[in-house]
């Protein structure tokens, strides 16, 4: 690891000020930086640690009905927050089904959005990556492309965002509060990430220097609680990073669908919302044909990557999985396994295998 | 250029000098505190071998940087027993052979009383649930496979545990 400066700043201004010298980076709990930063894939010269400055860990209610999440809350102090899990279950769930319970513990929200992709091309060194050394060439064309996307990439890099947190929350319309040294603004979350194009080292829309201090979800989110899931597959039953996920949430009245909302994970650069499969279930019958062609409609632009075709037919099963789950309603108690597919549609209720 | 910091070790005050920003807070306990049960496993935050209890969560050590650590309280197995009277977790991973070699048991038994103290007892009644027991220890992996003895031993833990406090409550 790099020698670096580490500051610790108690503002919001503070803090601004301190990462905008070039080679700054912000630090939550480390728990992907410090980790990037033993491989020598990141190299910061100073650390900005972002966990004192107060009132960056509030969980609040607002007035109207939504919340606001500070950017260094922990993972599980979130998804534990019974008001916050009544509210929006399937960001809940999406937690729950990330990482570990050491890492959830310690890792926080602005950090989830700002982890890197787990591209092993990207880890290694000696591999070329346009992300870690831009016009290197990407070793993932050709590659192992399981966890590589089918949505979105480009010739120059075809990695993926490994969030589940940001799946429902870009399907939710969740908005993030960015401080940077002139002033405050916000963003889409759905939007927050770029596509690689031909810059993918540009992973975000934050500007050097700026700062996530919140995310907020409005308050028409909670209206989707009482029908939303968040389903993931994954090559072991716990502690893996998604090959394709995808959370869903429905209101249903009189068995037809009023509003669906639908995004993927593990399939882009970016939690991917499926809009025209949303447009597509708006006043349809909330059965398993619907949801058929909503699975259809979300994958219409799906493109292999590499060796992995296969995922735009695991993504469309997930979909439809995720749609059957939503439909027959939030679960009373949490499963044991969050999102796990192994659950049958009717029970929601799920074992390792 | 010198950082120090304060930390409560296994409930005894520490004012500690740390020479350089990049100790994580593993290294600070094995390498400088000579508190060696902390196990260095993947160093990735992967196996888990390095779990300890930080201000009562469970983290991996590996990737918490000391200088961070200012101000916290921080509990390694060293301190689970006391003198010779172990912790009723220690006791119930002896009881089931919840181990082989040995070397991812610290970890285990620190994540395990993380566990006992977070999501298990507040879901509700979950105290004989063994796949809750399995999910919520996946982040400590066991090369030797003891995970049937492990399981059985958090679980009965946990009953002792609960079983203890309601005891102290009445």
């Amino acid at each position: 690891m790099n020698r670096f400066e580490y500051v610790r700043p108690a503002t919001i201004a503070e803090a601004v000020a301190a990462a905008g010298a070039p080679g700054a980076a912000y630090l939550g709990a480390g728990t992907n930086l410090v980790d990037l930063m033993k491989l020598g894939v990141l190299r910061p010269q100073r650390l900005v640690d972002v966990r004192r400055i107060a009132g960056l860990d509030r969980i609040e209610a607002l007035a109207d009905g939504g919340m606001r999440i500070g950017a260094a809350v922990r993972n599980a102090d979130l998804a534990q927050d019974a008001d916050f899990a009544g509210r929006f279950p399937a960001v809940a769930e999406a937690l729950l089904a990330g990482a570990s319970a050491q890492i959830r513990n310690a890792a926080t929200v602005g950090g989830n959005l700002m982890q890197r992709t787990r591209c092993a091309y990207f880890h290694d060194l000696a591999s070329a990556c346009n992300k870690r050394a831009p016009g290197s060439g990407c070793a993932a064309r050709g590659g192992e492309t399981r966890q590589h996307a089918v949505l979105g990439w480009s010739a120059h890099c075809i990695a993926t965002h490994p969030s589940d947190f940001c799946v429902p929350l870009a399907a939710l319309d969740a908005v993030v509060e960015i401080a940077g040294s002139g002033g405050m603004r916000e963003a889409p979350l759905a939007e927050f990430h770029c596509l690689p194009g031909d810059q993918p080292a540009r992973e975000s829309m934050l500007a050097p220097g700026e700062l996530i201090v919140a995310l907020r979800l409005p308050a028409a989110a909670a209206g989707f609680a009482a029908h939303a899931r968040y389903l993931k597959l994954r090559e072991r039953t716990s502690f893996a990073f998604a090959v394709v996920s995808a959370a869903a949430a429905l209101r249903l009245a009189d068995g037809r669908v009023t509003e669906a909302r639908i995004a993927l994970g593990g399939v882009a650069a970016r939690p991917w919302r499926a809009r025209a499969a949303e447009a597509l279930l708006a006043g349809a019958a909330a059965d398993d044909a619907a949801f058929r062609r909503a699975a259809d409609a979300a994958l219409t632009e799906a493109r292999p990557s590499g060796d992995n075709a296969a995922k735009i037919e695991l993504a469309r099963r997930i979909v439809r999985r995720a749609l059957l789950l939503a439909a027959s309603g939030t679960p009373a108690r949490r499963p044991a396994l969050p999102a796990s597919p192994f659950a049958a549609p009717e029970d929601g209720d799920a074992a390792h295998v | 250029m010198a950082w120090p910091i304060s930390l409560t070790l296994n409930g005894v005050a520490r004012e500690l000098v740390l020479d350089d920003p990049r100790i994580t807070l593993l290294d600070l306990l094995r390498e400088r505190l000579d508190l060696t049960g902390t196990k260095k496993g993947c160093d990735r935050g992967q196996c888990g071998a390095c779990t300890v209890l930080l201000d009562g969560r469970r983290v991996n050590a590996c990737l918490t940087l000391a200088v961070g650590c200012d101000g916290a309280a921080v509990q390694t197995i060293e301190g689970l027993a006391q003198g010779d009277v172990l912790h009723p977790v220690q006791r119930a991973f002896i009881a089931h052979d919840a181990l082989q070699c040995g070397f991812c048991t610290p970890g285990q038994i620190m994540s395990a009383l993380g566990l006992i103290g977070e999501g298990l007892i507040r879901e509700g009644g979950a105290g004989d649930d063994a796949e809750r027991v399995r999910e919520g220890m996946s982040g400590n992996l066991c090369r030797c496979g003891a995970y049937a003895g492990i399981t059985a031993a958090v679980l009965e833990a946990q009953r002792t545990m609960s079983e203890a406090t309601e005891a102290a409550a009445a």
